[in-house]
């Protein structure tokens, strides 16, 4: 077993507060989180002490990372996460975590390192954000902002009042691009058509300049000993799991690589129960402890 | 204090163990706990062969409780005694595995390949609600007293380990199996396992889980589990384990009263992956605050109202 840094800890509420419809975000005092969290990471929240109902932790992804702590975005959807909207500054909960594999952010990096590469264009990220997984994309959006890698980041929400991040998102220099089912902000429909249109123009070189379409021609022809698949996009995905289906055949109909970012029924959170099963193509794996950041191209889409 | 339970020739350092299937191999909960404080490990139970396990969702909470249907999911016998026994192997307290099969060839063949191994005791699941067992009738074969006499009675013969049979609580009178278990030759009878139940979302008109079924545990079923540890202790000679919904060191306790010679912690792990040594400690306070000098006097001592 890998040597993993994670503990259970009574965590002291900074800040909870509602910032649209149903979304809060809490804030928590925790260095040792701050330290020890990667984007993509999640934690197992305990709301509430000394009550068998709610009886499991909730599993929420890391939102903001930073040195006093870390802060998380949730949507209230079931009794656990209304009790936890109800907490006030200075109230406690028990928190087990970081835990699972987070986003593989040197996959991206890399394309800019390699010799191959460096004389081309450089590495880009496409974030995808349906409803509240956006969560666990705004710290992979930081992260990729201090290492200056450039970021679109389409997000997708059933209407304007679902919006959260945009101009914090605008600040760390990404580009962003909203979607919403009913039109009441940016493009009407749904972002994985946005992602659709982003492809289709990187393909032909829109976005970046003639690079890259030089380069898939080179590919084509064989001049260079890599397959298509390793070309220098990367998307990054969470949302439900019927937009990551429909994420992962349109990155898979571009030839792009794509990260996705998957939620479950969980109950321990440490690989113990076999509860958060998924289906991959090497049988079942477990999203606690071997994602929740898969390769859309393991999943076995039902 | 004297914390120390005996079955058999076997002394365990304490009555307060961990459910087969809620704390996985040990190793996952060696971050979060003294795992030599646990009185005994029940490992995830292993089949001879891997089972890849039921579709998802395999979990889903419940008020107090939760279901499962994860189905048995293990990588076989040969992988745990390469990849988990080592592990356990080295730690000072008893290991007892857990096994399940289809039928007695399967079971026997699992305890013929345990026996390089020798572990402290075997417990025999024979109450698993999410597979499907063969040789009986009935969905699961602790829900039949012949077979569930014959399989341990066929195990006995293989093995002079400590043999511990899982009983369901899904019977119309678990004496009858209970019984029968103790004719074949168990040692000891773990109480209960889960109860069958089902979640439905009434949104979408659809079942929950996977599988439509699953076992509930958690405080839930905690009463029910009480009651069955209750009936049967009082029927067999063997020492009965209580399992069902322990959160708290006084649940402990109040299943020892129960007639139980240890206990099981098991959904309280996934709740809380320190939950065993809490409760640990909050039954020494207990027993502390009762001026009760050994654990094992507490076993059936029920007052009466």
């Amino acid at each position: 077993m890998s040597k993993l840094i994670r503990k259970t800890q009574k965590i002291a509420i900074i800040s909870n507060k509602e910032v649209c419809s149903a979304h809060f975000v809490m804030e928590l005092e925790a260095p040792f989180l701050g330290e020890n969290s990667a984007p993509g990471q999640f934690i197992n929240i305990r709301v509430d002490e000394g009550t068998t109902d709610p009886l499991l932790r909730i599993p929420l992804g890391i939102h903001k990372i930073h040195e006093g702590g870390i802060s998380l975005l949730y949507k209230v959807v079931g009794s656990g996460t209304q009790i936890l909207s109800n907490k006030k500054q200075g109230d406690q909960v028990d928190v087990l975590g970081p835990l699972g594999k987070g986003f593989d952010v040197a996959r991206v990096e890399a394309y800019g390192n390699t010799p191959l590469q460096s004389t081309k264009q450089d590495p880009e990220a496409i974030l995808v954000a349906g409803g509240h997984g956006i969560a666990p994309l705004y710290a992979l959006a930081e992260s990729l902002a201090e290492k200056k890698i450039k970021t679109t980041f389409l997000i997708g929400v059933r209407s304007r009042d679902h919006l959260v991040c945009v101009d914090e998102l605008k600040s760390l220099g990404a580009e962003v691009q909203i979607a919403t089912e009913d039109g009441s902000a940016g493009y009407e429909g749904y972002v994985t058509e946005l992602l659709e249109e982003l492809l289709k123009q990187v393909m032909k070189g829109e976005v970046n300049g003639d690079s890259q379409r030089a380069r898939f021609s080179r590919l084509r022809s064989g001049q260079e000993g890599q397959s298509p698949g390793e070309q220098q996009t990367m998307i990054y995905s969470c949302g439900p799991r019927l937009m990551l289906r429909a994420l992962s055949k349109v990155a898979l109909e571009n030839n792009t690589p794509a990260q996705v970012s998957l939620d479950a029924y969980m109950a321990c959170g440490v690989g113990a129960c076999l509860g958060c099963a998924v289906k991959t193509k090497d049988g079942y794996k477990m999203v606690c402890k071997d994602g929740p950041v898969f390769d859309s191209k393991e999943i076995l889409w039902t | 204090m004297d914390l120390t339970v005996k079955i058999n020739d076997r002394t365990f350092k304490n009555p307060v163990w961990v459910a087969s299937g809620t704390f996985g191999y040990g190793e996952e909960f060696k971050d979060f706990i003294d795992l030599e404080k646990v009185g005994a490990i029940i490992t995830k139970t292993i089949t001879l062969n891997a089972r890849e396990g039921n579709p998802p969702p395999r979990i889903v909470e419940t008020p107090s409780g939760m279901l499962n249907s994860i189905g048995l999911e293990n990588k076989g016998i040969e992988h745990f005694a390469k990849k988990y026994y080592p592990f356990l192997e080295k730690l000072d307290t008893r290991i007892i595995v857990s096994v399940a099969g289809r039928d007695k060839d399967e079971f026997e063949k699992c305890i013929e390949a345990l026996e390089e191994f020798s572990p402290d005791a075997i417990e025999i699941n024979l109450s698993c609600p999410n597979v499907v067992h063969r040789q009986t009738k009935h969905k699961l074969i602790a829900q039949d007293p012949e077979t569930t006499g014959e399989i341990i009675a066929a195990v006995r013969k293989k093995t002079k380990s400590i043999l511990i049979a899982k009983l369901t609580p899904n019977v119309t009178d678990i004496s009858e199996i209970a019984l029968a278990a103790e004719a074949g030759g168990a040692n000891a009878l773990s109480v209960v396992n889960t109860y069958l139940g089902m979640a439905v979302d009434a949104e979408e008109m659809k079942p929950i889980l996977g599988n439509i079924v699953g076992g509930l545990s958690g405080p839930a079923i905690k009463p029910m589990a009480l009651k069955v540890v209750y009936d049967v202790s009082k029927k067999v000679k063997i020492p009965v384990i209580g399992i069902g919904g322990i959160m708290t060191g006084r649940d402990v306790a109040e299943f020892m009263l129960c007639g139980a010679a240890a206990v099981q912690v098991g959904t309280a792990n996934l709740a809380d992956p320190a939950a065993h040594n809490r409760i640990l400690s909050e039954f020494e306070e207990y027993l502390d605050r009762k001026g009760i000098k050994k654990a094992t006097d507490l076993v059936g001592k029920l007052k009466k109202l």
